[in-house]
This record gives C-alpha cells, structure tokens and sequence, in this order.
C-alpha cells in the first residue's frame, strides 16, 4: 500500500499550521473527544447561534491525522448551519466508510484529502475524530458551560 | 549463521521481498518447517488426542506430548509435569492469578510488578488483589529501564505473597537480573513467577538456575503458531494448586456433585488442546537447536548493536531505555521529535518498514516514562543490517515528509 500520497501537502499543512487550534471564550458547546488507544485528545468547542456555527475550536495532541481533520472539519462547519454541518458530517463518514460521488466529495473541499484513509483501516478512528466529537455535540445538543 | 539461508526458510520473507519486518517483538515470522509440522499433524495425525484408544489418537498425543517433552528441555525443567500448554503468556499468567493467587491470597497480602510489566502481567494481578483484598505494589526503574536492587528490597516485605517481573521489558528491551530478583524474593518469603514472552525466545533461559517458581511465554514470538503457549510452574507449587478450567480431559471420576482432577499437567489443559500449534512448537524449538542458540543469540547481539548505531544517528530521534545496543536485546522503543508515533508508523509503512506504534501494551510505563505513546522497532536473527539501515534511513526522511523542516539524511 502507498501511503506516500495520503500525507500530502493538505494535510501536513492543517497539522503543522492549524487555523482553528486555540481556546474559544464564547463557546457554548463544547466536548473532549479521546482515542483512547491511540492517545488522540481533544476538546471541541463551539458557538452556535440561532441554530449557525458562528465560531468553532480545538485544543489538545494526537497523530496528526487527527489534529488535521479536526481542523479541515472546523474550516468547512463555521459559517454553516448544524442541519449543514451533520450533512457534511454524514458525507465524510460516507466518504472513508463507502463511496461518495465526485460532486459529494467537491462538498467536502480539503477533507476530501482524507479520503485515502479508507485503506487504512487502524487510523480511521483518527480521522473521524472531530467529526464524531461534533456529532456528539449536537447529539446532546443542550448548551454546556465552555 | 548465513542470513540470507536462513531467509529462505521463511514464506513470508519471501512472499515480502520488499518488506523490512522489524515488529519482532509484537510475533515472529514462522519457518517452513513449523508451518509443515503443524499442517502435518492435521493431514496425518489429526485425532482428538489423550482419549482415543485408537492408534491415530495415539499418534496425535504422542505428538502433543513429544511437543511437552521440548518444551520443557528448552527450559530445562525437571519434569514435562511442570509444562502446562496454554494459548500464550498472558493466558499462563491468568493461570497463576486465577488457581494460585485465588486460593492462596488472603486480605492484606501484597503482589509485587514493576513499572515496566506489559498489560498481561499487570491486569491479572489488579484482578487478583481486588478479588481478594490485597495489595499490588510497583516497583519502578530509572530512566534507562534499571531496577535497583534497595528499590526492590524497599519494595519488598513480609506481607510479600508474590513477584512476577518480566525477564526482558517489551519497550525497553532491558534484561532485568531475574536470578538475583527471584533469590531476594524467595528470601522474604515470596514466590517469584517470571514473564518471559521476551526472554525466552532470544536468551536461554534455564529456569532451575533461575530457580523461578512460574515462567510464561508465548509461542508464537519464537517461530512457533499462534495460540499456543507455555506456563512452567515448579511440581510441588502446581500439585496444591486448583484447577484453572474445568471440564473434559482434567478429571480422574466425576460424580454428580464433585470430582477428582487428573494428575498434571492434565490438571490445568481443560478441553480439547491445541495439538496442531503444539506440534508447531515443538518444530519451532528444533528450529533453535538446528541453528544453535549461541549461533542465534550472537547474531541477535550485532543486530542490536547495528541498530543502536544506526538509530542514534537519526536527527530527532530520542531512543528510550539503555544507553548502549547490546542491552536492548533486539527491542527499540523512540519518539521523534513532533512526529506522532502512528504517524511514523505510517510514513515507514510507505517505504515497506514495519514496525509497532502506540503504548506497547504497558501504559503504566509511558505515563512513568512521560511519552503517551512511541514507536516501537524489534529484531530477529532473520533480520538484516540493510533492514535496519532502511529503517534508519525512512526515520531520518519522517519530518520532512510531514513538513518539518529539512533534516539531514544519513
């Protein structure tokens, strides 16, 4: 298998120079998301209002699969409503678990440049990390103190 | 010893020519001859063996007992009495929780680990001193993986029931001195049950001069099949201890409400064995007589050497435990600098290196060692310096490749 590919220049980028790593003083969600047997850790937090994600972030360490998904996700969710927000959340969990077509991949810009880590089976938990952290979220979707 | 024989021996290395296989230490690779031997026993002997009084059956033991018979001269046991057959280490180290540690701990006795135990023997004692209200005490090692001897006797008292220590750590590869160990445990009245999943298959291990009360270790990291493994216990310990699991093959009468158990080893080999693997290992272990274990561990001693060389060269990189390569007994445990290890396991996985990242099965360790996680690169005689020098090289290109600057190649 070539994985040469999979660490391509999206993805090394997002984890050595993230956008959205940094605390979030007016979040109203927020949620630790572990992998515990790979030590994956981080905490999502969000401001939504009126139902859009005005603001997201996360702090915490991992494999950098992880900490540049989250990134990806955050890029792609601010500005988006939650409904928007589980589709493209649905999207990418379609995307490494099955097939998507190319225009539902165009949908999900950079994190399309996760989509390799369908063949590797052990770091898929990395990858949907954020994704499954604001899915919990939203599953609670009752405020929490940040 | 000529390697490149020796490789051809092996399916898989030939099936991988392009593959440096260096996660040694997680199961070796398997010679032809062992696959054949257990392949064998089930187009030739396969017969439910110890019950039937039929000649097959009476192959199919003969084998599985011809088996017992080199496992315990391996060890140099007394008797193929104290060769218990199980799944693996961790299955004899259950064992001993579950039938020793059950029936003899009482509340307020202590089981003594070390730091550095891997999972298996670590969970097995939680279990045991929960169950019966004692106490699971650590001792710890200092930064190169040593043991000192007033740590361990600080660590010791009277309240002592039993030690079980690794011979060889599974991160650190440091050999810890279970002779001088087992001898000061003996001398507070403990026993000492040594875990030699590491050990056993790189090092002689000769349990009478160790003079060890329990010794476990696996087949499958020494050439053998997968799902089968040995406990040794001494004669008079295994007599007073209670069956392990119960049902077909470890009985002398059975009534309605009670029973009497066979006489070992049968006692503690409920239910159908595992013949197959048995005779697998039975290969495995003529495998080390035909190359000779002095021929094996010599070779085994200028890997580890190469290797620490060539790993101490990598930019970046920061190797844990001793400072000097025969002592790593083939197993080497590193960071990089701001590469995560499962990334560094990926990117050498591109260049055909495998090797193990994560905690390694013994995350009270990391936490003592303060790294979460690492990557893992562990030898085998079958192994190559050209091998360690691709590990070498793909270690050197990681952060680079993950963006990191430029680092000097080797």
């Amino acid at each position: 298998m070539d994985n040469r590919s999979f660490y391509n220049s999206i993805l090394t980028e997002h984890n050595l120079r993230p956008s959205n790593k940094r605390e979030l003083p007016g979040a109203n969600f927020s949620l630790e998301g572990v992998n515990p047997n790979c030590g994956d850790d981080i905490v999502l937090r969000l401001r939504v209002e009126d139902g859009v994600i005005v603001d997201g972030a996360y702090t915490g360490s991992g494999c950098a699969i992880s900490q540049a998904s989250a990134d990806i996700m955050l890029d792609l969710v601010i500005g988006k409503t939650k409904e928007e927000a589980l589709k493209l959340s649905d999207l990418f969990f379609r995307m490494i678990k099955e097939k998507v077509t190319e225009e539902e991949l165009e949908e999900l810009e950079e994190a399309a440049a996760l989509s390799d880590i369908a063949h590797m089976p052990a770091r898929v938990k990395c990858a949907v990390l954020g994704w499954r952290t604001m899915g919990e979220i939203f599953a609670g979707d009752t405020p929490s103190q940040a | 010893m000529i390697t490149k024989e020796i490789r051809k021996e092996f399916p898989l290395l030939a099936a991988h020519p392009e593959l440096a296989y260096l996660d040694n230490a997680a199961t070796t690779q398997k010679p032809e001859q062992v696959i054949r031997r257990e392949e064998a026993f089930y187009r030739e002997k396969n017969a439910n063996p110890l019950r039937g009084l039929y000649a097959l059956s009476e192959a199919a033991t003969r084998e599985y007992e011809e088996a017992r018979e080199l496992a315990r001269a391996f060890i140099r046991a007394d008797s193929t009495e104290e060769i218990i057959f199980t799944r693996n280490a961790t299955e004899s180290l259950n064992l001993i929780s579950y039938s020793w540690a059950d029936a003899f701990l009482r509340e307020g006795d202590e089981i003594l680990v070390t730091v550095m135990e891997h999972h298996s023997n670590l969970l097995p004692w939680q279990r045991a001193a929960r169950r019966n209200g004692a106490v699971l005490r650590y001792v710890e090692c200092d930064a190169e993986g040593r043991i000192r001897e007033e740590d361990f006797r600080a660590a010791l008292n009277e309240r002592t029931r039993l030690v079980s220590m690794a011979q060889i750590s599974n991160v650190l590869g440091v050999e810890n001195d279970v002779k001088h160990f087992a001898a000061l445990a003996h001398e507070a009245g403990a026993l000492f049950s040594c875990d030699g999943a590491q050990s056993v298959p790189h090092i002689p291990v000769d349990v009478k001069a160790l003079d060890v009360d329990f010794l476990s270790f696996s087949g499958h990291k020494m050439l053998g099949p997968m799902g089968i493994g040995v406990l040794y216990g001494k004669k008079e310990l295994l007599e007073k201890m209670p069956p392990f699991l119960y049902g077909g093959e470890m009985i002398e009468y059975v009534d309605r409400q009670k029973a009497t158990y066979a006489e070992l080893p049968h006692k503690f080999e409920a239910g159908t064995v595992n013949a197959g693997a048995a005779a697998g290992l039975g290969e495995a272990i003529r495998c080390y007589e035909k190359l000779g274990f002095d021929a094996i561990c010599r070779r085994e001693k200028e890997l580890s050497r190469y290797a620490f060389e060539v790993l101490t060269r990598v930019p970046h990189l920061h190797l844990l435990g001793p400072r000097e390569g025969e002592a790593h007994n083939g197993i080497f445990t590193f960071t990089l600098d701001d590469v995560h290890p499962h990334d560094i396991a990926a990117i050498l996985d591109a260049d055909g290196v495998a090797i193990r990242a994560g905690h390694h099965c013994a995350q009270p360790l990391m936490k003592f060692l303060g790294t979460p996680s690492t990557a893992r690169a562990s030898l085998s005689f079958y192994n190559t310096e050209e091998e360690i020098l691709r590990l070498g090289e793909s270690l050197s290109t990681v952060r680079e490749r993950m963006g990191y600057g430029q680092s000097q190649l080797l």
